[in-house]
């Protein structure tokens, strides 16, 4: 067996993982059609140990293995010149351990040494290059963008981020705490802390109230509503809609509020932590929800039908950053950009637990533009919202519940991996305990790993111009990325 | 027709002067207005500039003198092209013939310095909205100078307020004429003063700006002089329209009102357009600005079947 298969969300032994020759799994990776979801690297003594999880989206399962590099060896033969999915993987992989994949197509640094950056140019008399940030107007993330254009249009587009790097992942095994995993990605912190809470739970065996279950779940649902109307109000500022950005940006305050009323932060900071969540919603506070997600549900229809039949906001945002369906599967982008680009994953369906698995997973006619990644954040709005109103209704069943349990120590050598579907997409977390029973390794991937150098890809031949658009339409994390 | 020179002077140079911070606030209240806010008070762009004038300039370290003077000159030209276009009562302080040729020229070189002061800072963002304004900018001259040119042959006035005339001496080709000609000077008044939907004036995002780019390296007193001076350049060509529109003739009493009327209506008009539609891509702005063009085509043949028959 090459493969360990586990669900999302299972505690298992650290030393069931099978640890096989490094170029059988290179031949593995190379011949499967599965995503990759995580490929890190551990420290193993005089080893690295080399671990993969694949996904495989339709039966529900990832697959889990591994191999020990030996640290005198300095190389190996590139994967993501077989199968491009790797790229950032390996880049990564190289940064953290020094061990150079053999000719790797892209081998940039990924978050640290920007100043050996060196950037894709291209000559010619017409042709000019654009450098853009990493400080930039307005409330953005630091982040380098370097365009090769020839007039108004867009050669290539090359990224350069890691100014936020934190150490996020040797922090949190130093010091895990619910307040650091929140404090990672800011835009999506019910997903990050859930993530988080999730992996201790497991790895300590802990069984959470069906209540708190629910109650993590209604904050996720709440938390994509409000970002995904705030995103169609800043592509529709982008464009100078007014109209559009004004009333997006009122509706998404609604949301945020009653998140305030929920937990007592717009953005559900302490809400979650490792047992349960810590603010109950009680029969009031749960009509009120469905009260305003109500209201909610009306703008935002009554907003998205006139925009879509505004001439203008049709004709900036329609074959603007098309990014082919092919290209998305080799990238393997994942979350809300893929089923933009109509690859249907969702790690909430896909990975399904009990919550999920009453709700259908809806198919939408994807046109792969900015028109596109416009319209998936209406349908994903009212689905959601639909989705909050059926938890709301299983609430009612477990008001007795407690909403939070005492937690127990961790248990050692084990592997636990949490799939959470943030708004943007799968959020990854994985961990690792010692034999002593302490943390000693973390492992976090953000959809948007995989999704930037698909906004590289989608800007290719349109105008400078347009890109604050594509950008918006992504929305990609920068801090997520960063660690 | 007792007013005396001087009053007339005074009142143009003051309405030049002081009517663009009010067009630019009334602007931003209607398009508050639209949006459902409060909004900033309408005197805020007076504020604004009476900020910068206190605030000192940051200059960066590769430009040179260009970059020192084309503030001045962009806002001395601009005030002096207003001397030349008619304002209340069709009255033009420096009233000669063939001035709306010297006029365009006038403003022609300010934004000449506008061009090579963003070329200065050897900045790649100035550099592509250079290209962009200077692009649209050779769109509108020759369509300008077709409307132009075509009405003054029409009215036989060669001075600037044969515009004036229009509707008054020609009948109902003078209102066919007076409506095209308004509506290709709007559209002009859009592209050259960066309104939607050809730029977004409040927009962060460097890569989208036209004009707003290349003023990215201005600061304070600098800053100060181009606002107003864009600002004056509006209400140039807003009293350009009103002038079309108005009949000549009527008393100051009754003819302040309506002119002031008319830059107010001007201002919520475009202010609406702001909220109503959103940017064009820049790819299509090209076939928004030829249709002033194709307005201009139309107002010269109307004139030519008026004056030579069909």
């Amino acid at each position: 067996m090459n493969y360990y298969v586990v669900k999302n969300n299972q505690r298992i032994n650290l030393l069931d993982i099978p640890t096989i020759d490094f170029e059988i799994l290179r031949a593995h990776l190379v011949a499967t059609n599965l995503r990759v979801v995580a490929f890190f690297g551990a420290d193993w003594g005089s080893d690295v140990k080399l671990f993969v999880a694949l996904a495989d989206d339709e039966k529900g399962e990832i697959l889990l293995s591994s191999a020990l590099i030996n640290k005198s060896i300095k190389e190996y033969e590139s994967i993501t010149k077989d199968n491009h999915q790797y790229h950032m993987f390996e880049r990564e992989f190289y940064e953290q351990f020094g061990i150079k994949p053999l000719n790797h197509p892209w081998l940039k640094p990924v978050r640290k040494n920007q100043d050996d950056y060196e950037f894709f140019e291209m000559e010619g008399e017409e042709v000019h290059q654009v450098a853009v940030g990493p400080i930039h107007a307005g409330v953005i993330e630091p982040g380098h963008f370097r365009f090769m254009c020839q007039g108004e249009k867009v050669y290539n587009l090359e990224i350069m981020l890691g100014y936020q790097h934190r150490g996020c992942e040797d922090l949190l095994v130093k010091k895990p705490s619910n307040q650091l995993a929140e404090s990672i990605c800011g835009d999506s912190l019910i997903a990050y802390n859930m993530a988080y809470s999730q992996i201790m739970e497991q790895l300590s065996g802990t069984e959470i109230t069906t209540k708190a279950k629910l109650i993590r779940r209604i904050a996720l649902e709440m938390e994509r509503i409000a970002i995904h109307i705030g995103d169609m109000g800043a592509i529709c500022g982008d464009i100078a809609y007014l109209m559009g950005k004004e009333v997006y940006a009122v509706t998404r305050t609604l949301v945020i509020n009653t998140m305030l009323e929920i937990s007592g932060s717009r953005f559900g900071k302490g809400l979650i932590t490792v047992g349960g969540v810590n603010f109950d919603i009680d029969k009031k506070l749960s009509d009120k929800i469905i009260d305003v997600l109500s209201g909610v549900k009306k703008t935002v229809k009554q907003m998205t039908q006139a925009a879509l039949i505004s001439s203008t906001v049709r004709s900036r945002l329609e074959k603007t950053g098309v990014i082919s369906k092919e290209t998305a599967t080799e990238l393997a982008l994942v979350g809300m950009i893929a089923r933009s680009c109509g690859i249907e994953i969702d790690s909430r369906f896909d990975f399904c637990d009990e919550f999920y698995k009453d709700f259908e997973k809806k198919s939408f006619k994807a046109t792969n533009d900015a028109y596109s990644r416009f319209k998936i954040r209406y349908k994903e709005i009212k689905e959601s919202i639909s989705f909050v109103k059926k938890l709301i209704k299983k609430l009612d069943e477990v008001r007795d519940e407690n909403i939070i349990v005492s937690t127990k120590k961790l248990i050692p050598n084990s592997f636990a991996l949490s799939i959470v579907e943030g708004w943007r997409g799968e959020i990854i977390h994985i961990a690792t305990t010692n034999e002593q029973g302490e943390l000693s390794r973390y492992k976090i991937k953000d959809s948007s790993f995989n999704n930037w150098y698909g906004l590289s890809m989608a800007v290719r031949n349109n105008g400078i111009s347009d890109f604050p658009l594509c950008n918006k339409g992504f929305d990609l994390s920068y801090c997520g990325f960063d660690l | 027709m007792n007013i005396s020179n001087a009053f007339l002077i005074l009142l143009n140079l003051f309405i030049l002067l002081i009517a663009p911070f009010f067009v630019l606030g009334i602007i931003k209240k209607t398009k508050a207005f639209w949006g459902g806010r409060k909004g900033v008070s309408i005197f805020q762009p007076v504020y604004d500039v009476v900020k910068l004038f206190k605030k000192d300039r940051v200059i960066s370290s590769s430009t040179s003198w260009i970059f020192n003077l084309a503030p001045v000159v962009i806002f001395i030209t601009t005030l002096f092209a207003g001397l030349f276009a008619p304002m209340v009562f069709g009255y033009s302080i420096i009233n000669i013939e063939a001035a709306f040729i010297i006029f365009s020229y006038i403003l022609g070189f300010g934004k000449f310095f506008a061009l090579i002061s963003a070329m200065d800072t050897a900045s790649s963002f100035e550099g592509m909205g250079t290209s962009r304004e200077a692009c649209f900018t050779t769109i509108v001259e020759p369509a300008f100078f077709i409307i132009l040119g075509s009405v003054v042959a029409l009215s036989n006035d060669f001075t600037f307020a044969g515009l004036t005339k229009i509707i008054s001496n020609f009948g109902t080709y003078g209102v066919l004429v007076a409506i095209m000609a308004s509506f290709a000077l709007l559209i002009m008044l859009l592209v050259e003063c960066s309104r939607v939907p050809v730029d977004d004036p409040t927009t962060h995002l460097e890569l989208t700006m036209i004009h707003e780019v290349m003023i990215l390296d201005n600061s304070g007193v600098d800053l100060a002089l181009i606002t107003w001076a864009s600002g004056m350049k509006m209400v140039i060509l807003m009293s350009l329209i009103a002038n079309i529109i108005l009949p000549y003739g009527l008393e100051l009493k009754i003819l302040l009102p309506l002119f002031l009327g008319i830059l107010l209506i001007l201002a919520f008009a475009i202010g609406t357009i702001e909220a109503a539609i959103a940017r064009l891509r820049m790819s299509h702005v090209f076939e928004f600005v030829f249709i002033m063009s194709s307005f201009a085509l139309v107002v010269v043949s109307l004139i030519a079947v008026k004056l030579y028959g069909v």
